[in-house]
């Protein structure tokens, strides 16, 4: 598949809803080619933060870039469909089929080939095209329509993907699947990932940068053995050895 | 007692033959004017004759009436338009003040009092000259000199209980009558010449009072499940059932003549036909009007033919007009009624659909986008859809009287009215359907570079389909039930033989607009199910 990765750059982020701060001054570098991933708990700001780089969020302060572009400049939805983008319920739309559902964002484009694009995507997920681009999205499984999901935020060629919780509501073995085949994709697509779970030991498995955040701040941002070896605060000691990745 | 019903008063319920005001239709008296200026009928004449609009309200005796003066203005060379059971004194006497109906048949004290709110003082003939001074004083209407009949209320018991208790008056109703159940006409118990002025004038009055429409009282009294009722004066039942009229030995209620009440319109263009009209008074009197109504509500006789039997009797028309001999009675079978007039059926029921499809279509027109506008502006939604709904609570007889000052009386009034009732099922089902579309398929597709107008077209509009369907198809069955009542404003349709039937209580032309309508709003249901189910999008669960 055609992509092309390009770096994500927040700086001084600040996200206000009435009196309460949702992010108060984040900035996070996710490397282009490499996967960051936002844990923390309920609240503390992660999925707004990911949704202030595809603008489903306008920060109050601070700049947002996806590559060299500052996302505030432009229209909105020529930023959305040049970005992958899932979430943990998968979001198809339940009238339309897998097939057309995944070729969603080159249909958009006003691309020709959608629907082989969606169905090279289906292939690279592990669902075969032949076999499930005619399905009904309520005739998956939910490990299935995960996989359709991720296949949808790749389908447009889009070499950066932004991901909330898109694991989250599988069930153990199944996760496992979905991850291993997301691993493979995230190294042999050169994807620029940023990835929202509150699995640690998602973030541990899959990410270059894992940012621990608390109460719309970052209380650390490292790799994984940096983390481990180097809690920054005890709030992240704590938090890892919760999670049982310390 | 002077036993005379006084039809008239009330704001139109469906029910009792109320005191309404005569049906505005039949009488169209007043349209052939221009004719006899001259003062000789047939006159041809270089003004364009508009008809003479002839009214009645919704019962027998305003019908008889409204026909015998349409027959007499067509003997004497008028056209006539007939608008029988307009549906209220309130309606047809805004119709006649709108000049949308040149004349109908009314009642000296309900002139006084429904209309005028005052209360009668004096004789009968007292009452004439006050209502007839007031009302062309202030509105330019004319109360063409009484036909010569009273119809006042009748207080009215099985000869049975009057033996027993010794019932002969009311002051003996209410001394002895407390235990008895009472059936009374819905507005009789609220009108201040009602029972609250009966119990104010002699006291104690039986304590139990059902609310019972004119056209089951008297069965409901002869099958003892009430005991007393109110009926009017002329009442052909009273003399079927042989009941005991108690006398009104206070003189409580007031006087109650019958003359035709015509617009200001009509006595201005067309005199000739005002004179035509004076032609009838003081020659119809108790005997003759009670017996015209028993013919026609016991015997089912054509009520255009007992109008020209009358006429013929008078020696005011050469039983020309609609006057074959009677018309067969009731005692053949429905099936058979039903087929007969199946081209008059297939007529309302054309009607009918136009009225509800106009009215579904122009509401689904406006409450489909206010819907989706709605959605959009949530703060502005529940405050909104309230206020619709509120529209929903007014009566339907009420809105229609409220239609007349604006819009008049016939097809134009009732459209509207059944448009704003529609509109709150769709708007609803439009708002809630879009708002709860699913959320999480409608926001990733918004995350992946769908327009607002693409999420409308694609998402939203297609998962809504189905709920927005389902408003239409509530709008569309309330519409064909309430079209029926449409008829109380001229407009036709399945509920003419309906409100016809109930004013003649003649059981199988109420049927002959009711099975229709019934059948109309399972076939529209129906439609509409299936059109929900196509609209419904395939990949969602089914």
């Amino acid at each position: 598949m055609d992509t092309q990765a390009t770096g994500l750059e927040a700086r001084g982020v600040v996200k206000r809803y009435g009196q309460v701060t949702a992010l108060g001054g984040v900035s996070l570098h996710v490397p282009a080619g490499s996967c960051t991933a936002l844990v923390g708990e309920s609240g503390s700001g992660k999925t707004t933060l990911l949704r202030a780089f595809n603008r489903m969020v306008e920060p109050d302060e601070g700049t947002v870039r996806v590559g060299d572009r500052d996302v505030s400049m432009g229209e909105a939805v020529t930023l959305r469909r040049s970005l992958g983008y899932a979430e943990q319920a998968g979001g198809l739309l339940p009238h339309w089929t897998v097939g057309r559902n995944v070729s969603l964002v080159p249909w958009l484009l006003g691309s020709t080939d959608a629907e082989d694009a969606a169905r090279r995507a289906l292939d690279l997920v592990g669902l075969p095209a032949d076999e499930y681009a005619g399905r009904w999205p309520r005739e998956l499984s939910g490990g299935q329509r995960q996989r359709a999901a991720l296949a949808r935020a790749l389908a447009g060629g889009a070499g950066t993907l932004l991901l909330d919780e898109p694991f989250g509501a599988l069930d153990a073995i199944t996760r496992v699947d979905v991850l291993r085949t997301f691993a493979s994709l995230q190294k042999e697509l050169g994807l620029t990932t940023l990835l929202v779970t509150h699995d640690l030991r998602v973030a541990f498995e899959l990410a270059d940068q894992v940012v621990v955040m608390r109460a719309g701040r970052i209380e650390q941002a490292d790799a994984p053995a940096t983390l481990r070896a180097e809690p920054a605060t005890p709030y992240v000691a704590e938090l890892l050895e919760k999670a049982g990745v310390a | 007692m002077r036993g005379v019903a006084r039809r008239g008063g009330g704001v139109g319920r469906l029910g009792g033959r109320a005191r309404l005001p005569a049906g505005v239709a039949k009488l169209a008296l007043v349209s052939g004017l221009a004719l006899v200026s001259a003062g000789t009928p047939l006159i041809a004449s270089a003004q364009v004759e508009r008809p003479v609009v002839v009214a009645s309200k919704p019962f027998a005796e305003s019908f008889v009436l409204a026909e015998i003066f349409a027959q007499l203005l067509e003997a004497r060379g008028f056209t006539v338009d007939r608008r029988p059971g307009l549906g209220a004194t309130e309606i047809a006497f805004a119709a006649l003040r709108q000049d949308q109906i040149d004349v109908y048949p009314e009642y000296t004290g309900t002139g006084l009092l429904a209309i005028l709110g005052e209360n009668p003082q004096g004789s009968g003939d007292d009452a004439f000259r006050r209502v007839a001074a007031v009302f062309r004083e202030r509105w330019g209407l004319r109360w063409l000199p009484p036909l010569g009949f009273e119809n006042t209320y009748a207080i009215a018991v099985r000869p049975g209980t009057a033996d027993s208790l010794g019932l002969e008056t009311l002051s003996d109703l209410a001394r002895e009558g407390a235990a008895l159940r009472a059936g009374l006409s819905p507005d009789f118990i609220g009108r201040a010449d009602g029972l609250p002025g009966l119990r104010a004038a002699y006291g104690l009055f039986p304590g139990a009072v059902r609310a019972l429409l004119q056209a089951v009282k008297y069965q409901a009294l002869a099958e003892a499940e009430v005991d007393v009722i109110d009926g009017y004066a002329t009442d052909g039942q009273i003399a079927r059932y042989d009941l005991v009229v108690l006398e009104d030995d206070l003189d409580f209620f007031p006087p109650y003549d019958a003359a035709a009440l015509v617009s200001a319109r009509l006595a201005l263009e067309q005199p000739a036909a005002v004179a035509a009209l004076t032609e009838l008074s003081g020659l119809i009197d108790e005997p003759a009007m009670r017996e015209m109504n028993r013919r026609v509500e016991m015997d089912g006789a054509d009520v255009a033919a007992v109008a020209a039997g009358a006429l013929r009797a008078l020696g005011l028309a050469g039983g020309g007009a609609t006057g074959d001999v009677d018309a067969g009675a009731r005692d053949d079978s429905l099936l058979r009624y039903l087929w007969e007039r199946r081209a008059t059926t297939l007529a309302e029921t054309r009607r009918h659909l136009l009225l509800v499809l106009l009215s579904l279509g122009a509401g689904a027109l406006v409450a489909i986008p206010l819907g989706l506008a709605l959605e959009r502006a949530r703060r502005a939604a529940e405050g909104t859809i309230r206020a619709i709904g509120l529209l929903q609570t007014i009566p339907s007889i009420a809105l229609l009287a409220f239609m007349i000052p604006l819009l008049g009386i016939g097809v134009t009034p009732a459209v509207t009215a059944l448009f704003l009732y529609s509109l709150f099922p769709m708007v609803r089902n439009t708002y809630t359907g879009v708002r709860d579309a699913d959320g999480s398929a409608v926001g990733s597709a918004r995350a992946l570079g769908m327009t607002e107008l693409q999420l409308l077209r694609w998402v939203r509009l297609p998962l809504a389909a189905p709920v927005i369907m389902a408003g239409v198809r509530t709008a569309a069955v309330i519409n064909v039930g309430t079209a029926t009542l449409a008829a109380f404003i001229g407009a036709g349709g399945l509920g003419d033989p309906i409100v016809a039937g109930l004013a003649l209580s003649d059981t199988q032309m109420i049927l002959a607009g009711a099975i229709p309508a019934a059948v109309l709003a399972f076939v529209v249901d129906g439609l509409l199910g299936a059109a929900e189910r196509a609209v419904s999008p395939k990949g969602l669960a089914g």
